[in-house]
C-alpha cells in the first residue's frame, strides 16, 4: 500500500485538439511507464475510431511514478477523460475518483465550451485545478490573452499557469511538479470499512467483465468477497491489479488508489458504474455519492443494407453494447427498410461512432433514419407515454399535448460569426439566456430545443463559423411545444422511415426541403410521382417527377438475345428491393439517400 | 384496345410459323468503326478459299440438324460482308438451296459499305442470288461521317445508294442520330434527304455506347457526351413522326419499312423464330427435341476456323433456353415490333398462356398507362411502350 500523502488522483480537462493525449502521453514517457517500443502516439486512446478521430470515447486510466525534485516518488492516478459533450457522463464519473485536474488550454485558441463545462464539473467535484497553458512554442500563441481569458470567463486564478509544449516535451516536468505539489492529497480513512467507486467496466473477452475502482476507504484484494451496495450482487474478487498503462497485478489496493479488479462477473450490467463496492464481512454504512445513470437522448433506426445482414446486426448491437451500458437497442420494422433496430444514444457524436464502429469493426452497411429526441405525449386520458419514433406516433386526436426536450447550450465563437450564429439560433427556436464577451470571442447561452439541434444544428454551426465556434450542452428539462408528425408521401402512401415529428413553425420548410431532395433522388419512372410533405391530412409541400421520356435500346438484333437478356437481368438486379407506391415501384437505395443526405 | 385492322396484310397473315432464317458472319473490315461493338476484325490478308470452306463446312453442320425445314432469309452480316467475294456468297447461297427447301420468297440480305470500291461488287452480289442490300450510310453529314469513324463521304454514299436501287429489288440504309451535340433541325433535314433517297426500308439507330469500342473510351473520360433523356426523346419522336407521314412507319423500335418491305430476316428474330449462325461468333437459336437451344460460336476468327476444320462446326456446346427464359427472350424481341407477340405463340414457346406468365396488377398499370394494348389475338407495345421498353420490360417480367 501506497501512503497516501505520496498519491496524487487527477484527470485532465482539455478541448478536442488542445493536446490532452500529448500530454498524457509525454507523462507517461518521462515516468517510465512505458519503454520506447511500446510507446506510440495517444497510448490511452485503445479504440482505432479513437485514434483516428483523435477524441477519447472511454475514460482511462493510468498508474504513474514519478520522482520528484524533493527527492520523493509519488503514485500518480491521471484519469483520461472524453472531450465531447456527449461523453460528458464518463467524464463525471472519472472526476469523481480523482482529487484535483489539469486544465489544458491551448495558448493560441482558447477556452472552449466544452471545457468550459468541464470545468464546472470539475469545481463541483471540489477538485483543486492547475491551469496548463500548451503550444506555446506556436508562432500564434498568445499565452498572455489566454491567461487573461481563463480568468475572465471561467473566474480561475491563472497566474501560475505552467507554461508548455507537450509536443517538445518543454514545461512537463513542470507539469508533473504541479501536480505533486499544488494538488490535494487522498484522504481515506485506512482502518474503516472498505468502500470503493465502481468507476467503469468493460467486457473482456479474456478475463470477463473487469471494473474499474477508487478505493476511498479501507482495503481492497484477491479473495476478498466483495457486495455492491446499490444491486446487492456478492462476488468473490479473483484479481487486483493497476494499468502502467499495462495490467499489472498487485493482489491488493489501498485507500486513495486507483485500479482494477475482476470477479467472475459475465454480465455487465451487472456492475452499475456509480455503485460502492463494500466488504462483505464487514459492510461500510452508507454508500458513496454515486452519480445519476446517463440517458439516452437521440434515438434513431439503424437498418442493414441488406436484410439478410439483420442477425449479423443483431449480434454486433450485443456485442457493442457489453462495453457501452449507455447504448440501448431494441428491435424496430419499417415497411420502407425492413427489419431493424431502435437505437438509443447518449448524443449525436455518440450516435456516428457507434454507426461507424458497426460499420468498421463489424463490417456492417448500414442506413441511418433521421435522429429523433424523446417526445412526452399527454394523451387526453391523462396518461403520459414516451415517444422515441415517429412512426410510432399514436392517433393525434387522442393526444392532449406533447412535450419536448429543451437544453441549455454553451457556444463560444469569434464574434465576427456571431450574427449568423445568432440567426441559426433563433432559427431554430432558440431562446437567449446570455451573451457574453472575452477580447474577440463571444459566449452564447442559449436555451433550445433538442430536436432543432439533432437536426443538422452543429454542421451548420460548424459551417457557419468556418469551425471556430464550439458547443456544449446539458438537459434542461421538458417543455410543451406545437408539434406535429409530418409525414412524407410517394404517390399518396407515407414512406415510414422519412417521417418526422417537427414543430409546426418548421413544418414548410423541413418539407419542402425533404421533398426537393427526394425529387433529385427518385429515378424518373414510366408514370409521373408525386412527392408530398403533409401534417396530418394538410399537405405543405409538393413535388413532381416527371415520367421517363424514353428508354430503350436502339439496336436488338444480329441474334444475340443473351446478352439483351443479361443487360435486363443486371437491370433487375440493380432494382432489387423495390417497394411500390401507387403504380410505381421506387428502389429502396432512393430513401437510403435521402437519409444519407441528412447527415450532411 | 387495339384495332388489329391497323396493321399491315402481311403482319395480320404471320403465321403461327416465325420463319426459319440462316445468319452467316464475315468477320472482317477495313478498320474499325469507334461506336461498333459487333465481331469484327482487321486482318492483312485472308485466305479466301479456306474461309468460303470454313462457312460452307460449318452450313453442312447445321444443316444436318435441321431437316425438313423451309429456309425463309439469309442474311449476309459482318463484319463488312460486302469485303466477301460475291463468288463466296454463291457457292453459300448454292450450298443452302442444296441443303433445304426454301420458301419461294426466299429474302437474301446482304451488309455492304457504300465506298466505291464494294459498290463495283454489287452486280456480282446481285448475280450470286442476293436480293436485298443493306447500306450501312450512318449519316448524310461529312463531318458526322468522320466523327463515326467512316470511310466514305454523303457524295459516295449517295452514289451507292443510288446504284443499290438499280441492282437489287430491295435496299435498305442505315442511320446513326442522337450524336452528340445534335440539333433537332439538323436531323429533320437528314431525314428528309434519307426519305427522298429510300425505297421501302430504313434503319434509323440511335447512338448508344457499347463496352470496349472508342467511344466508350472516350465517354468515359466525359469527352463524348450523349444528348440527354429529354433530348434523346424528342430525336426519336421527330422520326417516329417523319417516317410515318413518308408512309414507312417503324414496324419495329429502329426499323421503318413501307408495308410489305419489312426484313425478312430480322422478323424472325423479332417473331422468336428459329434462326442458325454461321461464322465467327454468330448466334443461333433452334428448337429440336422438345426443347429451344441457343447456340453460338466461338469470336475470334482464327479460334473458330481451327474448330470447323478440326471438328465441323466452331461453336461452343448449346445450351438450353428454359420456358421462362424462352418467355423473356420472346417478350423482348417481340413488343420491339408494332405487331407485337402473338398469344398462341406464348403458349407455344413457353407452355403457358400470358396469363401464367405475368402479374395481373402489373400487366393492368401498363396498360391502363398506355405503354401495352392487349386484345384476344395479341399483346403489344404502344409507340409510347416502345419508347420507353426497357423500363416496361422492367416492369413485366419482374418475377417478385
Amino acid at each position: 500500500m501506497t501512503d497516501q500523502s505520496l498519491i496524487r488522483n487527477f484527470a485532465i480537462i482539455a478541448h478536442i485538439d488542445h493536446g490532452k493525449s500529448t500530454l498524457a502521453d509525454r507523462m507517461i514517457q518521462l515516468c517510465g511507464g512505458l519503454d520506447d517500443r511500446d510507446m506510440r502516439d495517444q497510448v490511452l486512446d485503445s479504440m482505432d475510431i479513437e485514434r483516428e478521430r483523435g477524441i477519447t470515447i472511454k475514460a482511462q486510466t493510468v498508474r504513474l511514478l514519478y520522482k520528484a525534485k524533493d527527492g520523493q516518488t509519488y503514485l500518480l492516478n491521471l484519469m483520461d477523460t472524453p472531450g465531447h459533450v456527449d461523453f460528458a457522463y464518463e467524464v463525471s464519473r472519472s472526476l469523481a475518483a480523482c482529487e484535483g485536474s489539469i486544465l489544458v488550454v491551448d495558448a493560441s485558441q482558447g477556452v472552449e465550451a466544452q471545457t468550459l463545462a468541464n470545468v464546472y464539473q470539475a469545481l463541483d467535484n471540489a477538485h483543486d485545478i492547475v491551469p496548463v497553458l500548451n503550444k506555446i512554442d506556436l508562432p500564434a500563441a498568445e499565452p498572455e490573452r489566454i491567461r487573461q481569458q481563463i480568468e475572465d470567463v471561467i473566474g480561475l486564478d491563472a497566474s501560475e499557469a505552467v507554461m508548455i509544449s507537450a509536443k517538445t516535451g518543454l514545461g512537463v516536468g513542470d507539469v508533473l511538479e504541479a501536480i505533486v505539489h499544488r494538488l490535494p492529497a487522498p484522504k481515506g480513512d485506512p482502518d474503516a470499512p472498505l468502500k470503493a467507486l465502481l468507476v467503469d467496466s468493460w467486457y473482456d473477452p479474456y478475463l470477463g467483465v473487469v471494473v474499474l475502482v477508487r478505493v476511498v476507504d479501507g482495503h481492497l484484494k484477491v479473495g476478498m468477497k466483495m457486495r455492491m451496495m446499490a444491486t446487492g450482487a456478492t462476488r468473490e474478487i479473483d484479481r487486483v491489479g493497476v494499468f502502467t498503462p499495462k495490467p499489472l497485478l498487485t493482489g491488493a489496493l489501498g485507500p486513495g488508489e486507483v485500479g482494477f479488479i475482476t470477479a467472475g462477473i459475465k454480465d455487465i450490467t451487472e456492475t452499475k458504474v456509480g455503485d460502492t463496492l463494500t466488504d462483505e464481512r464487514r459492510l461500510a454504512s452508507s454508500p458513496l455519492p454515486g452519480f445519476k445513470p446517463s440517458i439516452p437522448v437521440v434515438f434513431c433506426g439503424l437498418f442493414p443494407t441488406d436484410a439478410a445482414e439483420f442477425e449479423h446486426l443483431r449480434d454486433s448491437l450485443g456485442k457493442l453494447a457489453l462495453n457501452d451500458a449507455s447504448f440501448k437497442f431494441e428491435a424496430e420494422t419499417s415497411a420502407a427498410l425492413g427489419f431493424g433496430f431502435r437505437c438509443g444514444f447518449l448524443g449525436l457524436l455518440h450516435l456516428e461512432i457507434i454507426q461507424e464502429r458497426l460499420e468498421r469493426e463489424f463490417d456492417l452497411d448500414l442506413i441511418t433514419t433521421a435522429p429523433s429526441v424523446v417526445y412526452k405525449l399527454t394523451m387526453t386520458d391523462g396518461s403520459v407515454r414516451d415517444l422515441h419514433n415517429p412512426a410510432d406516433m399514436p392517433d393525434p386526436v387522442k393526444i392532449d399535448h406533447i412535450d419536448e426536450p429543451w437544453i441549455k447550450a454553451t457556444i463560444m465563437l469569434p464574434d465576427e460569426y456571431l450574427g449568423g450564429i445568432l440567426q441559426l439560433c433563433t432559427d431554430r427556436r432558440g431562446v437567449q439566456i446570455d451573451l457574453t464577451y472575452a477580447g474577440a470571442r463571444a459566449m452564447l447561452v442559449y436555451r433550445l430545443p433538442l430536436n432543432e439541434v439533432v437536426f443538422d444544428f452543429y454542421d451548420r454551426l460548424k459551417s457557419i463559423s468556418r469551425g471556430y465556434a464550439s458547443f456544449d450542452y446539458q438537459m434542461d428539462g421538458y417543455e410543451t411545444g406545437d408539434l406535429a408528425k409530418m409525414s412524407i408521401l410517394v404517390n399518396a402512401e407515407p414512406v415510414d422511415a422519412l417521417s418526422m415529428i417537427v414543430h409546426r413553425s418548421q413544418a414548410d420548410k423541413r418539407g419542402r426541403a425533404l421533398c426537393e431532395r427526394l425529387k433529385d433522388l427518385i429515378p424518373r419512372q414510366l408514370f409521373k410521382i408525386a412527392v408530398q410533405a403533409a401534417v396530418g391530412s394538410r399537405v405543405i409541400a409538393r413535388e413532381t417527377i416527371s415520367a421517363m421520356r424514353k428508354d430503350v435500346l436502339a439496336k436488338c438484333y444480329g441474334g444475340d438475345i443473351s446478352r439483351k437478356r443479361k443487360l435486363l437481368d443486371k437491370q433487375k438486379e440493380g432494382k432489387k428491393r423495390m417497394r411500390q407506391f401507387g403504380e410505381v415501384e421506387i428502389p429502396q437505395s432512393a430513401f437510403i439517400a435521402a437519409l444519407k443526405m441528412n447527415d450532411n | 384496345m387495339l384495332r388489329l385492322s391497323d396493321q399491315p396484310d402481311a403482319v395480320r397473315s404471320a403465321a403461327l410459323d416465325p420463319g426459319f432464317g440462316i445468319y452467316i458472319h464475315w468477320p472482317f473490315c477495313r478498320s474499325k468503326c469507334p461506336y461498333c461493338d459487333f465481331n469484327s476484325h482487321v486482318r492483312d490478308s485472308i485466305d479466301q478459299d479456306r474461309w468460303r470452306q470454313a462457312l460452307l463446312t460449318e452450313l453442312d453442320h447445321y444443316a444436318a440438324q435441321t431437316p425438313g425445314r423451309t429456309v425463309t432469309s439469309v442474311f449476309f452480316g459482318g463484319g463488312t460482308p460486302s469485303l466477301m467475294p460475291p463468288a463466296t456468297a454463291a457457292a453459300l447461297l448454292d450450298r443452302i438451296a442444296g441443303h433445304w427447301a426454301t420458301s419461294p420468297d426466299l429474302e437474301v440480305s446482304l451488309e455492304a459499305n457504300p465506298t466505291s470500291a464494294e459498290a463495283d461488287s454489287f452486280a456480282g452480289f446481285r448475280a450470286a442470288g442476293v436480293n436485298r442490300l443493306s447500306l450501312g450510310i450512318q449519316a448524310l453529314d461529312d463531318t458526322a461521317l468522320r466523327f463515326l469513324g467512316r470511310r466514305h463521304d454523303v457524295a459516295e454514299a449517295t452514289a451507292a445508294i443510288r446504284l443499290a436501287a438499280r441492282c437489287f429489288d430491295r435496299f435498305s440504309f442505315d442511320l446513326i442520330y442522337a450524336r452528340p451535340g445534335q440539333e433537332i433541325a439538323g436531323w429533320r433535314r437528314e431525314l428528309d434527304q434519307a426519305v427522298a433517297l429510300a425505297a421501302g426500308h430504313l434503319s434509323l439507330y440511335q447512338l448508344t455506347i457499347e463496352e470496349g469500342t472508342a467511344f466508350h473510351t472516350l465517354a468515359a473520360r466525359g469527352d463524348l457526351v450523349l444528348p440527354e433523356e429529354d433530348r434523346g426523346a424528342a430525336l426519336f419522336e421527330i422520326t417516329q413522326e417523319v417516317l410515318e407521314r413518308a408512309g414507312l412507319p417503324g414496324y419495329e423500335i429502329s426499323n421503318h419499312a413501307r408495308p410489305g418491305q419489312e426484313c425478312r430476316h430480322n422478323l424472325t428474330y423479332w417473331r422468336y423464330g428459329d434462326y442458325i449462325g454461321i461464322g465467327p461468333g454468330a448466334h443461333g437459336r433452334l428448337t429440336r427435341d422438345g426443347g429451344k437451344w441457343a447456340i453460338r460460336g466461338h469470336r475470334a476468327p482464327e479460334i473458330w476456323m481451327q474448330r470447323v476444320e478440326q471438328d465441323g462446326h466452331g461453336s461452343h456446346a448449346a445450351e438450353p433456353v428454359t420456358p421462362d427464359q424462352r418467355w423473356q427472350e420472346m417478350v423482348m424481341m417481340g413488343l420491339r415490333l408494332a405487331e407485337g407477340i402473338r398469344l398462341d405463340r406464348i403458349v407455344q414457346e413457353t407452355g403457358a398462356p400470358l396469363g401464367d406468365r405475368v402479374d395481373a396488377g402489373r400487366l393492368a398499370r401498363l396498360i391502363d398507362g398506355g405503354f401495352l394494348e392487349t386484345d384476344d389475338l395479341r399483346l403489344r407495345a404502344t409507340s409510347a411502350g416502345r419508347q420507353r421498353l426497357n423500363a416496361v420490360l422492367g416492369m413485366l417480367l419482374d418475377q417478385r
